[in-house]
């Protein structure tokens, strides 16, 4: 089932394999750059600046709402400007790169019983898969630019991209293992009809039994999207933007939307994993005003997530590389294995 | 208001004496430590102490003071060029300037001299709270001096910096070059045969500055 | 402790030191990469320039460069009246402007042997307590943006507004007061500006509060600050640190109480804040403490001005008798002297500028050997220099 095939109900029209996959494909790429809007202009402009004591923009728009549609034409209309000693192939490449990671773990998150892309029945394994290809583009970025700021959060993100990639798949094993399967939807559905030692009022959002899980998977995630306290691979500070630094236009706009679009994302997972996803535990999962409210419901988990993530951003400084690294060894991988250790006795005692 | 702090220092009259024995006792320590390397000193009552002593025993000077008067913090480093200024004060509008005055003769300062060019430092004692100033003469046709990194390594860029402002050669700085001016640079602004060319192609004050508004040529 | 510290320091940097030159001469042609960190850089706040040897993310070798912004005031003092020379010192240290005329106007003033009234003192000494928290405030936002928190440096600017305000009140500029003069003061106060004032403290002294919390109290901040860059006291000292650099390595010294200019600091009731551990967490606490008191400081001043006149009896003209003088505050970057050497003219003979981030700066070749590039960043900001207080 898809949006297709939702809009086939409402609509009473067949819809034909060709147009369903047009509409799918539609809906993602208008996803991607209305994620990064909302996040932008929400967290970024808005709370951000509460945070600081200042309005924030208040020109374009009704209380600055269309600033963000005013800084991406503005950086559309910028030369698109390559430095002279950059391998000008990859250094094209690489925002793609990025941005297509981006699109893809969209492909997979439910938000509804039949509002979804493409439901795989490994697809958590899949959205975390993809989400890594990112690191790709961020290496090639950094390496191509022939610039030192940049070839040096090239590679500080490669370090703690791949550092981080364990903590955060070992942080959603204890999810997999209660929910016994890897599919969102199944997922989102044992939450809703779950119950907790017997219990069942609310279900089992997964974030009160698998807390430890939810924590690990937010600090990796705000490492995955090199946010402080995890930004040394952008630290404008030391290495002025890391591999971003020789980037301009509409391929800034590129990474831009890329990390917002991930933040999205990722704050869209978390809420499928721990927050029970599209659904609440009292109704029929399988009615089709879900997918409806679903979208709704979904959007208003996925910013409480992002406010949380957010919030991590703009009051904490930054790590160094080291302590990064330390703390996702030392204490962050331990801490998960201890949590699926634990996880999997419950599951197999009760 | 009463003085409540725990932190009082010295003060007042008594103090004021005090110090100036102080002083005295310093200047002859200075005295002893160098024998004839020293040359004279002066004392402000209550205010400070200047001491001057021989180029041979500039960074002897330096030790004695950090040794034995327990000076371990290192001020500053500069050097005076006593020459009396060939361009006057550049203070007046050209029109004004009768030409060039007469020089007046070079005088030196408190503790004396006799060359143009005179060194000075200050040395500070963080535990009695007094300061010297020490200086040593330079001679025209030879203006180097010892390097103070061995006792001071602060030293380093102060005497960059009189390097490249006075043109003085420190003997056995490791790396004597510009630190503020490009390294092309030529000659040593704070000479003061150097003009300031500022004041030369505009003179000042500004007669010359206002410009005329619109219409007001034909008054 | 600090000790210990010094020697772990030369251990990095000589290891550090041994596998760059055994991977230059041996292993693979590779060189240590050098970095150059400015002019243009976020972390210099101004032009200094660093040139950096790396081996890897670690220093082998730094330097500073400056000179970008040397605009000779040292030569431009020579051709200007005595209060013309405080319009261009006023600009060395561009964030607390008021402290650096009043050490060359003491210097003045004890050539000339004249001595500012009381409530000159008093106002001028105020004055110079809020320039220190005007400037300090902005170094606490500072820091912990360069360390990657964005939030406290609007606040920061925010409250530092309130003193401004305050300064602009009194003296007529924001940035640039211009404010002293030989004898006394320009100006009285305004009316109604000791309550001011007063409210305006209240708000710091909550600024003080929250940094202790927000920025001081933050696990990861004190990760990144403490046991970077430590300065043992007797390294410092030679190489003329002051300030509360100098006080953060536990040296108790400061020429607010130990010096002997004619400032009323004897008559007020107010405490050195020192640190043991001389490391970049050190600075911070010490500058941060210092801000507090500070305020306490004005509290006490405002109440305690005396009546008077704001000007003692000085000539219109001023010629200043010949002589040489030497006068040193403690500004809120350190030491800030001038050596003024008098040769009974309407204009100064040479004046030499001892600002206190030459001195504080120079010893960041010896500091930052064997450091990670993150630690940079870290230590130049502890040690918190002015580009204008550098270059002059």
């Amino acid at each position: 089932m898809s949006p297709a095939a939702v809009l086939s109900g409402l609509l009473a029209v067949e819809v034909p394999y060709w147009a369903s996959s047009v509409i799918k494909l539609g809906v993602v790429a208008l996803l991607v750059p209305t994620a990064a809007l909302v996040l932008g202009y929400v967290f970024l402009l808005k709370m951000m600046s509460f945070m600081q004591s200042r309005l924030g923009p208040m020109e374009a728009g009704p209380y600055g709402t269309l600033q963000l549609l005013a800084d991406g034409l503005k950086f559309i209309q910028k030369e698109d400007i390559f430095p002279e000693k950059a391998d000008r192939t990859v250094f094209a490449l690489a925002p793609l790169v990025v941005l297509i990671s981006t699109f893809l773990i969209y492909v997979v998150i439910p938000t509804g019983p039949d509002a979804v892309v493409a439901q795989l029945d490994v697809g958590i394994f899949y959205a975390l898969a993809v989400s890594s290809l990112s690191v790709v583009g961020i290496l090639m970025a950094g390496w191509a630019s022939a610039n030192k700021y940049a070839l040096m959060g090239g590679l500080r993100a490669a370090g703690q991209l791949i550092a981080y990639e364990l903590p955060l798949v070992l942080a959603v094993m204890g999810v997999v293992i209660q929910a016994g399967t890897l599919d969102l939807q199944k997922i989102v559905a044992a939450q809703a009809q779950g119950e907790i030692f017997g219990w069942d009022g609310i279900g089992n959002p997964f974030i009160l039994t698998q807390f430890a899980g939810f924590f690990i998977f937010l600090v990796a995630v705000q490492a995955e999207l090199t946010q402080p306290p995890f930004d040394m691979p952008v630290a404008e500070s030391e290495i002025v933007g890391g591999y971003q630094v020789e980037y301009t236009g509409f391929r800034f706009l590129f990474f831009f939307m890329g990390e917002f679009g991930t933040a999205f994302a990722f704050a869209a997972l978390a809420a499928v994993l721990f927050l029970g996803g599209w659904a609440l535990p009292w109704g029929d999962l399988e009615h089709w005003a879900f997918n409806i409210a679903g979208p709704a419901i979904m959007l208003v988990k996925v910013l409480a997530v992002a406010a949380l993530i957010f919030w991590f951003r703009f009051t904490y400084p930054r790590l160094r590389e080291d302590q990064l690294q330390r703390m996702a060894w030392k204490f962050l991988i331990p801490l998960s294995l201890a949590n699926i250790v634990v996880t999997g006795i419950f599951k197999v005692a009760l | 208001m009463t003085r409540l702090s725990s932190t009082d220092a010295d003060a007042g009259v008594e103090a004021e004496l005090a110090t100036d024995e102080r002083r005295e006792a310093w200047a002859t320590q200075l005295a002893d430590a160098l024998g004839e390397g020293y040359a004279e000193h002066h004392i402000i009552a209550g205010r400070d102490l200047w001491v001057r002593v021989t180029r041979g025993s500039w960074t002897a000077a330096a030790a004695a003071a950090r040794d034995r008067l327990g000076c371990q913090f290192f001020d500053w480093l500069s050097a005076i060029d006593w020459l009396p200024s060939p361009y006057g004060r550049d203070m007046d509008a050209q029109e004004d300037n009768p030409g060039p005055k007469a020089a007046d003769p070079m005088a030196q300062g408190c503790a004396g001299g006799q060359t143009r060019f005179q060194m000075v430092m200050r040395l500070y004692s963080i535990t009695s709270h007094l300061g010297v100033t020490i200086k040593a003469d330079l001679p025209d046709q030879d203006l180097s001096i010892d390097t103070l990194i061995g006792v001071y390594p602060g030293a380093n860029w102060h005497e960059r910096e009189a390097w490249e402002m006075f043109g003085i050669r420190f003997n056995g700085h490791p790396d004597l070059r510009n630190i503020y001016l490009p390294g092309e640079f030529e000659g040593n602004p704070l000479r003061k045969d150097f003009p300031l060319l500022a004041r030369r192609v505009k003179p000042w004050p500004g007669i010359v500055d206002v410009e005329l508004l619109p219409g007001e040529e034909n008054l | 402790m600090t000790a210990v510290g010094a020697d772990q320091r030369q251990q990095m940097a000589y290891v550090a030191t041994q596998a760059a030159d055994a991977r230059l001469n041996v292993e693979i042609e590779t060189e240590g990469m050098t970095l150059n960190i400015g002019p243009q850089h976020p972390a210099t706040h101004g032009t200094l320039r660093l040139v950096a040897r790396l081996d890897g993310e670690q220093v082998v070798e730094a330097e500073p460069i400056m000179g970008y912004m040397h605009r000779g005031y040292e030569k431009l003092a020579e051709v200007r009246t005595y209060p013309q020379v405080t319009t261009l010192i006023n600009r060395i240290d561009w964030l607390g402007s008021f402290a650096n005329e009043v050490p060359f106007i003491l210097a003045a003033e004890k050539l000339m042997e004249v001595e500012a009234p009381p409530r000159a003192q008093w106002i001028r000494t105020a004055l110079f307590e809020l320039s220190r928290i005007a400037n300090i405030t902005l170094f606490l936002g500072d820091m912990a943006v360069q360390l990657g928190a964005l939030t406290p440096v609007f606040m920061a600017f925010r409250d530092r507004e309130f003193v401004l305000n305050q300064i602009e009140a009194a003296t007529g500029g924001r940035f640039h007061p211009n404010f002293d003069r030989i004898g006394g003061l320009k100006d009285d106060l305004p009316k109604g500006w000791i309550d001011d004032t007063k409210q305006a403290m209240e708000k710091i002294r909550d600024f003080c509060d929250e940094f202790e919390e927000l920025v001081l109290g933050n696990e990861i901040f004190q990760a990144r600050s403490r046991g970077i860059g430590i300065i043992p006291p007797d390294v410092g000292l030679s190489f003329g640190l002051s300030g509360a650099n100098i006080r953060a390595s536990g040296v108790d010294w400061d020429l607010r109480r130990d010096g002997h200019e004619a400032l009323v600091y004897d008559q007020l009731d107010w405490k050195v804040w020192t640190h043991p551990d001389g490391d970049s967490f050190a600075r911070y606490w010490v500058r941060l403490q210092e801000t507090r008191e500070a305020t306490h400081m004005v509290d006490q001043l405002l109440d305690g001005i005396p009546s008077g006149p704001i000007m003692a009896k000085v000539p219109r003209i001023i010629k200043v008798p010949a002589g040489e003088a030497y006068a040193a505050t403690e500004n809120p970057l350190g030491e800030m002297g001038y050596y003024i050497v008098s040769k009974g003219d309407l204009v100064p003979f040479r004046v030499k500028i001892r600002s206190a981030s030459f001195s504080n700066i120079s010893i960041t070749p010896w500091l930052l050997k064997g450091v990670y590039v993150p630690d940079i960043i870290t230590i130049l900001a502890s040690l918190y220099f002015i580009l204008g207080d550098i270059d002059r």
